[in-house]
């Protein structure tokens, strides 16, 4: 096989990271041997998407794994929306670790973690005890710096979630990046986290467990679990089966990506961890739900009316009851966690109407979102240093103090909120032609909830904007401490992505809409896992095939 | 082409559904312990439905050593395999996080929000969830502002004296 072709980008955004993350770990006595690793693997993704993007262009690219075809094998898929998610999720992804290295959670100089405290205690117990010891001897006895590795490991998972052909592997990609998460979200073993993870994790297995049962379902019912192969049984299935299996997935789906009633756990988990790994939580995890909901719903179950009816339901009582939230929240981020809630609901929005140019403004909704949110997370991440917190009660006068942050968190904010001409206000004009075309009643309802949402959001950020850095400061703040230039850098990077996304509108929006056509469309799809029909269907490996010389038995 | 009675064994349906309702039972605790081990049997039936999926038991999926025909589906216990090892780590996981609440706590329950609860009680209350400021940017109440204010467009109100009773009573 020749090695410099497209296919070889493929596989690339989910090995490097899985290679780089073992490495990470036999390293980890090295920070700066992690550091490297963790960057490189990172950019390598970056530069692999961005290769894919161009690639997908024009078509899927399909990669068999291990080189045994569809539909026994496992395929990677890369259209163009997995694509387009996984620069997205890359760039997020390497800014967040940028900032969090700068921050230094992964050395244990956070100061919101007893844990690496205890780090620091045994440290200097061991210098009292034996100063002459070399610095080997004693990090051997010191905790694993676990950072790294877990962060690649959810780069990983994020990744093989998109690129995922079939809904098995989906469900790896899954575990994998729940996995790392349940690690980053416990990161220190403190009280607060130990509680909030607890909720968290429950809540995933069992998510975990319905997506499980679905697919055996779908095995049952069609005897393959590749989605293009999916997609030309399905409609021979029974409709009542059908219907089952595409709410059982659905749920799990739903629990992931925190839809309405089924949010109730992520405004109480998120907010405890790390900034950083909030940020890329808020960013990340949400939207691979999103993601997996809009697969299947347009490439598994097209056009099933008593569904789309209740998405839209369940979309306007997510964005309502979210928002709703996020209002009488007193801590950022918490607020913003609800708005994540909130957001959620625009995305729904578009997928349920099921129209192309719903679909296409639900995409480019969720690139702007991912920007969005993981760069106001990573700014309240520097409030919080800046500050020693995050309650709206505490916060105050911070325009004087520290105007750079003022802008930073109101670009975002107002990108959030929609106001014209940001990317957020694009989305969701976007999102809001689709409802009128659609015409129906419901459609109109969801249109002026999009709207009231839209203004209650701008209500509960302005009202942060107001308390943190308007209002005079209740308490005296601490003593200016300079935020380090590698935790701004990123920030002020991704802040500046979510603007340009403002000025390349015009082509991003063709690209999601190119996106949206090739997974309405389920042909291109199908075709394209399944070149030549019928052979390679039968999913023989091509080496099996080509040399016919494969030894069996003794 | 393989062809195998698709019909399950109704023993191993069984097994699953005893397994899930024990399962969903355990889970509805609140010890991480009892919720870890009704995950274990709700995997467990996980697993035991995909392999169910895979059709009867026939002989083993090895290429050359049977004939196609008895051959069970191999493809059901790839899957499975994965997914056991999958569920396996993740119980690892969850009990060293109840162990460390354990450690924390001295019990492993799981807790409350205490947001929610701070949220709930200000509602039961009837406060609201934030202080309003205006107060501490004038240095005094609204209605000694609203005192000081001459108001140049309304007209007096002859019947009330003017004062610090004067005001509207919109003001707030």
């Amino acid at each position: 096989m020749n090695l410099w072709t497209v296919e070889t980008l493929v596989p690339l955004p989910v090995l490097v990271p899985l290679f780089a993350a073992g490495l990470a770990l036999a390293l980890h006595k090295f920070d700066r041997a992690q550091r490297i690793i963790s960057v490189v693997a990172l950019s390598v993704v970056v530069a692999a998407a961005a290769g894919l993007v161009v690639a997908a262009k024009d078509g899927p690219v399909v990669v068999d794994v291990g080189g045994w075809a569809a539909p026994v094998g496992v395929n990677l898929v890369a259209d163009p929306l997995s694509a387009l998610m996984l620069l997205v999720s890359g760039v997020v992804l390497l800014c967040v670790l940028l900032y969090s290295m700068a921050q230094g959670i992964a050395d244990g100089n956070d100061r919101t973690a007893p844990a690496t405290k205890d780090t620091k205690i045994l440290r200097e117990a061991l210098e009292a005890q034996d100063p002459d010891a070399d610095e080997d001897t004693r990090r051997d006895v010191l905790p694993v710096a676990i950072f790294h590795p877990t962060f690649l490991i959810l780069a990983a998972g994020v990744a093989d979630a998109f690129l995922a052909g079939d809904l098995f592997n989906l469900y790896v990609g899954f575990e994998i990046l729940l996995a790392a998460s349940y690690v980053l979200l416990t990161l220190g073993g403190t009280v607060e986290r130990i509680r909030a993870g607890s909720v968290y994790v429950v809540v995933a297995l069992l998510s975990s467990i319905v997506f499980l049962v679905a697919v055996g379902l779908v095995y049952a019912a069609t005897g393959t679990v590749n989605m293009a192969q999916l997609a030309e049984r399905l409609p021979d299935v029974d409709p009542g089966v059908r219907l089952g299996i595409q709410a059982l997935l659905l749920l799990a789906f739903g629990i992931k990506a925190a839809i309405f009633p089924l949010s109730a756990w992520l405004p109480d988990s998120y907010p405890t961890a790390p900034a950083p790994v909030t940020a890329v939580f808020a960013g990340l995890l949400t939207k691979v739900g999103v993601y997996a909901i809009l697969r299947t719903q347009t490439l598994l179950f097209p056009r099933n009316e008593a569904l789309e009816t209740v998405l839209l339901v369940l979309a306007l009582a997510t964005m309502i009851v979210g928002i709703l939230g996020a209002v009488a929240q007193d801590d950022v981020k918490r607020l913003l966690s609800f708005t994540l809630v909130s957001h959620i609901g625009y995305m729904i929005f578009g997928v349920a109407l099921a129209t192309q140019a719903s679909t296409a403004a639900a995409i480019f909704y969720v690139v702007h979102h991912i920007t969005v949110q993981t760069a106001l997370f990573l700014v309240v991440g520097l409030i919080e240093r800046r500050t020693g917190t995050t309650s709206l009660d505490r916060l105050g006068g911070l325009a004087t103090l520290a105007p750079g942050l003022a802008i930073l968190f109101f670009v975002p904010a107002m990108n959030l909120a929609g106001i014209p001409p940001l990317s957020g206000f694009l989305g969701k004009v976007g999102l809001l032609e689709a409802g009128v075309v659609d015409g129906s009643a419901l459609a109109w309802v969801l249109v002026v909830g999009s709207v009231v949402t839209s203004l209650l959001t701008l209500y509960a950020v302005v009202r942060a904007w107001n308390k943190a850095f308007w209002q005079p400061c209740p308490e005296k703040l601490p003593e200016p401490t300079p935020l380090p230039w590698g935790m701004v850098g990123p920030t002020a990077a991704l802040v500046a992505i979510s603007v340009g996304l403002t000025v390349v509108a015009g082509p991003l929006y063709d690209y999601a809409d190119r996106a949206a056509e090739s997974v309405m469309d389920g042909h291109t799809y199908i075709e394209a896992v399944f070149p030549d029909g019928a052979p390679r269907g039968t999913g023989e490996s091509n080496k099996v095939t080509d040399d016919d010389t494969v030894e069996v038995g003794p | 082409m393989i062809v195998l009675d698709t019909v399950p064994s109704g023993a191993l349906l069984l097994t699953v559904g005893v397994l899930f309702a024990s399962g969903v039972y355990l889970l509805l605790e609140r010890s991480l312990t009892r919720v870890l081990l009704g995950f274990v049997l709700m995997g467990n039936g996980a697993n035991l439905a995909i392999l169910v999926a895979g059709g009867r038991a026939g002989a083993p999926p090895i290429t050359g050593a049977e004939t196609a025909e008895p051959m069970s589906d191999p493809l059901a216990q790839a899957m499975v395999l994965t997914s056991i090892v999958i569920t396996l780590a993740l119980v690892a996981f969850v009990l060293a996080m109840a162990y460390r609440s354990w450690q924390l706590h001295g019990h492993d329950e799981v807790q409350d929000d205490l947001e929610d609860t701070r949220i709930a009680r200000l509602a039961d209350a009837d406060a609201p969830s934030y202080a309003d400021s205006d107060a501490e940017e004038s240095g005094s109440t609204l209605d000694e502002e609203a005192v000081a204010v001459r108001d140049e467009v309304a007209l007096p109100d002859p019947a009330t004296p003017p004062g610090p009773g004067a005001r509207g009573g919109d003001g707030a």
